[in-house]
């Protein structure tokens, strides 16, 4: 090709990447805006369903009154109070506790998507391996993580260093919840593979390393990152639960466990940790949205 | 014709696909000395793409065998000793065009340098200069296909199978690319095994063309092209040429009678 032409390309190329990062950022701008007005609507629904069933004293389905709505000014003011006598405001107590739970959520939610994608892989190239253990895979999740729990505590603390005690028996409880779908949707995903792509592979003489590297593991991100946005959530909520049996007051679960003892003089504490930890959830799910963006390449259509 | 070293020998190969119990290919006896280009030839599901992979090992024949180079097929495979292009492209979308074709020398462990300087060769033999770094999806068919044969040429297989690779090409392109590979096949001095459906491509492009009657598959003739010098756009004025092609297309006709309606319009409407 001549030298024009490719110059032609290039300019066309700087144009088009020109266009893109515009109408990316009007449809940033676009998305914070629907996202605010959600937010916004929300609110405004919770404090009018307040007004109209305080006013009226309905009680379908369910009454509205300080201990089981309570105001929103009132939710915000807690996190301003100090959550106990002469101790720093209940907003700072509960950004320690959420910094605790999402250390041990993250540590699950690595070890979870790494056993998860490890056993997906393993799977994927063994129908014996997959036909043996895909029950007992499902069936794990059967098991109410609460009945583990206290398991999982004492069969893994004593093993752990001392800077892990405790959390790293919490972390491991939420990997118990995360793996699963990460390594159901590994597995889908590896096997998601053109077989004509393997198939080019083989006139290559790939070894089924290369193979897994350079063609299954790619066709699997999309059905992993789909996955791992699961496990993002579910890391945090099975960290939470773990704290409970485990007895550590460090978290977020152990607040809930705490506030819920108080729920009827207080019930704006519980809502306010309640707030902190569904926002923990978001963050950890948009990190992996995040990550997504970052590393999917695919055919725009294709996109899940 | 000289005794040339033969590249591939297919010897009795019959394949049978026990799903519907198919006989794909039966009794196939095939010779390709060094630097030939044949076309295989023949109405859908005669069994020229079976054929092909059996001479690339990814399918292994129900009896018969097939050498390269003096070995197995298989040995040849893990040689890496040939180059395929698919009918479609099989490119890989998480891949830039460059990254495509870089892969089979990634396989081979090339250095990057090495690679980057290669790629850069190959996208201006398939004319994609400026392109290296898009995506497969935001090129046309035919530029995808042209990437996927740059892939293939990529580390200068001695022996190319091409199985119908500008099939899905609308004509202009596909005049232009047939040039482009004769031309490469001059400069590497490679063997080809060229798949279509085109009678006039066929003739246009092969040493020998051979025609293959379906149910079961097998060899109905094979044509020696005969046409002087090096091919160019005038070959396709030249009165042999026309005498090839209706060569050709008589051998097809002839073993048709069998052919199902739609077949045998296939056929006949096929280089109009
Ligand atoms: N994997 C397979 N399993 C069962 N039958 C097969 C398989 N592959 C091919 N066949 C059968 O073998 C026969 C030959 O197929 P093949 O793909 O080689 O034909 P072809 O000449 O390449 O046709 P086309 O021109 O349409 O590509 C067909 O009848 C087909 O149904
Ligand atoms: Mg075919």
């Amino acid at each position: 090709m001549s030298s024009g032409a490719a110059n032609a390309a290039s300019v066309q190329r700087s144009a088009a990447a020109r266009v893109t990062w515009r109408s990316r950022l009007r449809g940033a701008t676009h998305r914070a805006g629907l996202i605010a007005l959600t937010v916004v609507a929300l609110l405004a629904f919770y404090e009018g369903y307040n007004w109209l069933w305080r006013a009226t004293g309905w009680t379908w389905p369910f009454p509205a009154d300080d201990t089981t709505l309570p105001h929103l000014w009132t939710i915000f003011k807690a996190f301003a109070d100090p959550a106990q006598v002469n101790q720093p405001s209940l907003f700072s107590v509960l950004m320690h506790k959420a910094l605790f739970t999402a250390k041990e959520a993250f540590a699950g939610f690595v070890l979870g998507a790494l056993f998860g994608f490890a056993l997906g892989a393993v799977l994927a190239h063994s129908k014996l391996l997959q036909r043996g253990f895909l029950p007992y895979i499902v069936g794990s999740q059967t098991i109410p993580i609460l009945a583990i729990a206290p398991m999982v505590v004492i069969w893994v603390n004593p093993k752990l260093p001392a800077g892990m005690q405790g959390w790293g028996a919490v972390a491991v409880i939420s990997a118990y919840l995360t793996f699963f779908p990460v390594a159901v949707n590994s597995l889908r995903g590896l096997n998601s593979a053109d077989p004509r792509m393997l198939e080019l592979m083989r006139t290559y003489a790939a070894s089924t390393w290369t193979v897994l590297w350079k063609v299954r593991f790619p066709a699997s991100l999309p059905y992993v990152f789909s996955a791992l946005k699961v496990a993002a959530t579910a890391s945090v909520v099975g960290a939470i639960i773990g704290e409970l049996p485990s007895g550590l007051q460090s978290g977020l679960g152990g607040a809930i466990l705490n506030f819920n003892q108080y729920y009827s003089i207080e019930p704006q504490e519980l809502w306010a940790t309640n707030i902190v930890a569904a926002l923990l959830g978001i963050i950890f799910f948009l990190a992996v949205l995040g990550a997504e963006k970052a590393v999917v390449r695919r055919a725009p259509e294709r996109r899940a | 014709m000289t005794e040339p070293t033969t590249v591939v020998s297919v010897s009795g190969v019959t394949k049978t696909f026990p799903r519907g119990n198919v006989t794909a290919l039966q009794d196939i006896n095939l010779d390709l000395g060094a630097g030939e280009f044949i076309s295989l030839i023949g109405p859908s599901g005669c069994g020229k793409s079976t054929l092909l992979r059996v001479i690339g090992d990814l399918v292994e024949p129900t009896s018969g065998s097939v050498t390269i180079n003096g070995k197995s097929a298989h040995q040849a495979r893990t040689d890496r000793d040939y180059g395929i292009v698919f009918q479609d492209a099989v490119l890989f979308d998480w891949r830039t065009v460059s990254k495509n074709i870089e892969l089979p020398l990634e396989m081979l462990g090339w250095d990057r340098p090495k690679r980057r300087t290669r790629v850069a060769e190959m996208l201006a033999l398939v004319e994609l200069t400026g392109f290296g770094d898009h995506h497969p999806w935001q090129l046309s068919g035919g530029m995808q296909q042209r990437v996927s044969i740059a892939r293939a040429l990529a580390f200068e297989p001695a022996l190319l199978l091409m199985d119908e690779p500008f099939g899905a090409l609308d004509e202009m392109t596909r005049e232009r690319l047939n040039l482009e590979l004769l031309s490469i096949w001059q400069q590497l001095q490679s063997t080809v095994v060229f798949v279509t459906h085109s009678i006039s491509e066929a003739v246009f492009l092969s040493t020998r063309v051979v025609v293959m009657s379906p149910r079961p598959g097998r060899i109905a003739g094979i044509v020696d092209i005969d046409l002087p010098g090096p091919r160019s756009v005038e070959t396709r004025e030249d009165p042999r040429f026309f005498e090839l092609v209706t060569e050709v297309r008589e051998l097809l006709r002839m073993r048709g009678e069998h052919l199902l309606p739609e077949e045998e319009a296939a056929v006949a409407g096929e280089d109009a």
